[in-house]
Order: C-alpha cells, then structure tokens, then sequence
C-alpha cells in the first residue's frame, strides 16, 4: 500500500534527504543501533559455528550471514520509510513501507517527554526521543535515534510549544534539587536482597542439616537464588545510577542510567498522584521511595503495573529529601492536610494495616496512608480527582465502617480513605465531590492558556445507531473524538 | 433480565441433574437433586432481584451518582466533566426485553459508574444527555 508523498515521486523519499515542507529524516545511522543487538547477536553466533565451536562443522556457510543481512536490510528499509516533523501544534511522525502509518501526536497532549540513550546510542552520540500522551502505548511517540543536539532542540522546541509559548524558546535554566548518592543507591538495593540471601542461606543450612543427601541440589538453588538477587539489585542500581532532580519552569527534570542514560521531562501540571513508599527493610534508617504517576500507559520498560505511567522521582532518599521534591511536584499546596486515624474499631477489620492507617483532606489535596509492611502515603490533588466512591463490605458494615475512594487517571492510582465511620464516610463523599468540582475550576481558572481544557472532550461524535446488525451484542458509543490517532485519557 | 438468565439457567440445570441423577441413581436421587437445583435456582433469583432493587442513579447538576450493591454497598460520584466517553450495549437477552447497559468511562481505572437494565429509550435519553453534559463540562486531565 505504499503511496506517493508529496515531494517525493514514487518511493517515499528514497531519494531526497529531506522534503521541502519540513519533513526530516532521522540519523542515518540509527538502522544500525536499532539493530545493533540483534545483529552483534548474530554475528557471535555464525562466529561460534564458524569456528566450529558449536554446530555441525566448520567452516562460515553462505547462509549464516542470510540473518544478519535480512535484519539490516529491514531496519534500512524501515529508516528509508520513516519520517516526521513539526507542523504547528503537531508532531507528525510517518513510517511503514507496506502499512503506512501516520501519527500526529498533539504537542498541547503531552505528558512527558523522554530522551533515551542506550550504549551503543551513546557512543554514535544519538539519542532516543519518546513523547508520551495519556493513553497512548509505549512505541508512538518514539524518534529513534536523532543525534544529540539535534534531540535536545526539538525537546525544547516541544515543551516551549506545550507551555504555550513560542517554540524558539531556549530551554529554561533548571536549578538542581537534589540527587542520590551511588553508596545510598547501592545499599538501598542491597539491604533486600541481602536480607533474602540471609534467609535463603538460613533455609538452605537447615535444609542440608536435616537431609544432608540433598546438600548439592540445595547448593545449587542457593547459587542460582543468589544470581538472581545479584542480578535485580545490578539493573536496579544501572537503571538509577547518577540520579539527579533538578527543577525547571519546563517541569520536573530526572537524569539517570549507567550504561544507557534516560533523560526525562514531567509537565508539573500533568503529575496525577505522588506517592511515597517506605519498605520495611529500608525504615530503620528513615529512607523512601517517591513515585510520580503521570496519565498514559506504560512500556514494557516498567514491569509493574499496567495503564499509568509511574516514575520514581527519587528512587530511595531521606524524609527531608522526599518533603522537598514534595513540594516540587504539588506545588499548589500551601499547607498539607493531616491525615486523621479511623476509630479503634476499624483494628478488627484490619488487623494488619491498622498500623499505619489514615487519611485526610483539605480544599485541594488528599493524602491517604496504607499498609504495614510497605507503608505508602498517596497525595492526589483534588483538582485530578476522576470520581469519588464508596464501598462498604459486609464486616464493614457490621462495624459501621465505610471505604472512600478518591480515584485518579490511571489504573490503581488512588488515595483510599480507609476504614471511616460510617457517617462520616457519607459526609465524605459529596464533599470530596464539591471540593474537587470547586479545584477543578480554580485550575481551569489559573491555567486559561491551550494546552489543558481546551477541546478534552469536543463531543461532536454522531450518536451511534443503537440498531446495529450485530448478531450477538450491540453497542453503541458516544465517543469524545480527541484526534485522529490517539485518545485521550 | 438477570431473572430471566437465572430462570433459564436454573431451570435448564434441573433438567440436566435430574436426568443423570436418574439414570445413575434411581428415582429418588433424581427428586432430590431437582429439589436442590430448584432451590437454588429460586435462591439466586432473590439475590438477582435485591440486586437489581438495589441499583440506583441519580442526575445531579454537576455529576451522577451510581449507587447498588446488597452484600458489598457501593457507590460512585462521577463528574460530567470527567467523562471520557459513554457506552451503551445490550446482549441478546437484553435485547429481547428491549433493555440496555450504560456505562460511563472516565479516565481512572476504576470508576465504576454502570447502569444495567434501562429501557432501550431511557438509555438513550440517558447517553444523548450525558455526552451534551460532557461536553459542556469538559475539564482537562
């Protein structure tokens, strides 16, 4: 289905580097790294077999390089297809030889914007660029690979563009908050996985003491425990070496990575929840963890958990640490709500978090604390307060407690008043529901310029016929049509 | 609708243990299981009926509320302004009696905002006044 492109007769581009009407190419040696691993991959192995190492025989047969040439030969054809540019309010990104496929990401929409360096990138000095948009997947937004310069320029051109302002905008001075220490970095993914060695050790000794027959295969285990504790805490300290906070009117910076670097930008605006997470290994020396969840759906980078985007804003700290980058990211507030302690009764319901348990609210945040082992406090400002709910289960309502829900964009992303009395609950619900309804307008108040409330939900979707031929269910839909490519979350 | 499935479902169960249970057992086991199902059947019915008494909504001014539930009591506050986008379906049985499902979508997760079981018109009326209303309020994220 390949089409002819304007400026471009018959193959699209294979000739020209650039069209007139602003449509660039991305580095030309970009086919190499995108492939770099696979083809390195391959080459070892026709090394091996060559030599004769492994396989059949000796000798390098025609076909061992069949691989490798095909894998190139796709990522230039994919590099030859691809192509994107700045058009206004939108970056256009073309690709696709047989399926063409063109994306048009609305630069008002953004919630983040990554810049990704692999090492291999890093030594060609290219960079990766990944805009994020609510509810679009991790590959939509991606520019791999542009050089360096040229990737920070259209990072700065795409934010000054998001912030309304004119898109030859210099990037804005930043002032460094804070960063993280590699001894801190090290320690903080040691102490658990230490801690689980210890345990695997302990259970590995009684276990050969009892059956000593079976001391090599429980030998064995351990090693391979080991390797894997070994193994999480290495990626956990390589994927946050060198972590630095620095604060920019752009948004909150995040600079990071050993081998590879991530340079990422948050919009403040577009922070949803901020969460603060204090393990039980790491609470006798006062440290935590806090998490930013920024609305659009997340890679395959981030394992855990589905439908947000959460990003660590500091990946272990101290309190005083945590409290300053607090005030970064919920800048609005000016005092913090107190979270209150649910009755004594509320210890039958749940024996466990208990503990910690409490909640509490003022006119524009709400901050929540639960569990026990893994103590997270959650901030969601009431202005992105997506619905409020209550649920009361039958123990609860033996004891005459209630749950109330303060919910926002994403997937779990929520400060849980847990555990309230009943009444209380009740009163709870519709005034949440007034005071997010009256900060929701005092937002759309501060910030009247583009990028947030215009046309979120233009609901100029023709009301679906609810008499579909459908054999087996209709339905039909009222769809807020945000753009052509991507809806918003 | 929910009665109508437990109906046919309990009904079809009796049928089919009875059977077995008469082929493999004798007369007697084949009464008593029926019994049984029946029983059952006429159990989940009650509970189906409660949950369907105890399923409300409201249209307020600025959001709907949801409320239902008889074991686990739940209920949701949802602004117009957050509403993504508004679903009506109806499954066969559904549309057998000419009912519908509405379902409200906002950006979390876990708004849970459904309202089965609405005249096919009513759920009209009901979607066409929520998109007006979404649009209307619309906020940014």
């Amino acid at each position: 289905m390949r089409r002819a492109l304007p400026g471009g007769p018959g193959r699209p581009g294979l000739g020209a580097v650039a069209a007139d009407d602003g449509w660039r190419r991305l580095h030309p040696l970009s086919p190499l790294v995108r492939s770099g691993r696979a083809v390195l991959a391959v080459l070892a192995l026709a090394g091996l077999s060559g030599s004769g190492l492994i396989g059949s025989g000796a000798g390098t047969r025609w076909w061992d390089f069949a691989l490798v040439a095909l894998v190139a030969g796709g990522a230039a054809v994919n590099w030859l297809v691809t192509r994107w540019k700045v058009d206004g309010v939108t970056l256009r990104i073309e690709t696709g030889l047989l399926r063409r496929d063109s994306r048009q990401l609305p630069i008002a929409r953004i919630q983040a914007v990554d810049l990704v360096r692999p090492l291999l990138a890093r030594m060609l000095g290219l960079a990766e660029l990944r805009v994020r948009l609510a509810g679009s997947g991790d590959a939509d937004g991606r520019l791999a690979y542009l050089p360096e310069q040229a990737a920070e320029a259209l990072r700065a051109r795409l934010l000054a563009a998001h912030h309304g302002l004119d898109p030859a905008t210099p990037e804005p001075a930043e002032s460094a908050v804070t960063s993280v220490p590699t001894g801190r970095l090290a320690g903080a993914a040691l102490i658990p996985a230490v801690q689980l060695a210890v345990v695997a050790v302990v259970v590995g000794g009684v276990t050969a003491a009892v059956a000593p027959g079976g001391l090599l295969g429980v030998g064995a285990l351990l090693i391979w425990w080991l390797i894997i504790c070994g193994t999480i805490a290495w990626r956990r300290v390589s994927t946050q070496y060198a972590f630095t906070v620095a604060a920019s009117p752009d948004g909150v910076r995040i600079r990071r990575g050993l081998l590879g670097t991530v340079a990422e930008t948050i919009p403040v605006a577009r922070i949803q929840a901020v969460r603060m997470i204090e393990p039980l290994s790491w609470r006798p020396l006062h440290w935590c963890r806090l998490e930013v969840d920024v609305a659009g759906r997340l890679g395959h980078d981030r394992p855990e958990g589905t439908g947000e985007v959460r990003k660590a804003l500091l990946p272990v700290g101290s309190q005083d640490e945590a409290a300053r980058l607090l005030g970064i990211a919920l800048p609005a507030v000016r005092d913090w709500p107190v979270p209150r302690r649910p009755p004594r009764r509320a210890v039958w319901k749940a024996p466990l978090s208990y503990h910690f348990l409490a909640a509490g609210h003022d006119d524009t945040l709400a901050v929540a604390v639960t569990g026990r082992v893994r103590r997270e406090t959650t901030w969601v400002p009431l202005a992105k307060a997506q619905s409020v709910r209550l649920a009361q289960g039958p123990l609860q309502r033996r004891l005459g407690l209630a749950t109330v829900h303060l919910d926002a964009a994403g997937k779990r992303v929520r400060a849980e008043f847990r555990d309230r009395p009943q009444d209380e609950a009740r009163a709870l619900v519709g005034e949440l529901a007034a005071l997010s309804r009256s900060a929701r307008r005092r937002a759309a108040l501060a910030a009247p310029g583009p990028p947030d409330a215009a046309g979120e939900a233009d609901g100029r979707g023709a009301a679906g016929e609810a008499d579909g031929p459908g054999a087996a269910g209709q339905a039909a839909s009222v769809a807020s049509p945000v753009n052509a490519s991507h809806s918003e979350a | 609708m929910r009665c109508a499935e437990v109906i046919a479902g309990g009904g079809a169960l009796a049928v089919v243990t009875g059977t077995a249970a008469g082929l493999a057992l004798g007369r007697a086991a084949a009464v008593t299981a029926v019994a049984v199902v029946i029983a059952g059947a006429l159990a989940a019915l009650w509970f189906a009926r409660n949950r369907f008494r105890s399923w409300v909504y409201q249209e307020r001014d600025e959001d709907l509320i949801v409320e239902r539930g008889v074991l686990i009591h739940r209920l949701s506050v949802v602004p117009y302004g957050r509403m993504q986008f508004v679903d009506v379906s109806a499954g066969p049985i559904d549309r057998a009696f000419r009912l519908a499902t509405v379902k409200l979508h906002t950006a979390a997760a876990a708004s849970d905002a459904r309202i089965p079981g609405l005249e096919r018109d009513e759920a009209a009326r009901l979607r066409d006044r929520l998109a007006a209303l979404g649009e209307a309020k619309a906020a940014g994220l």
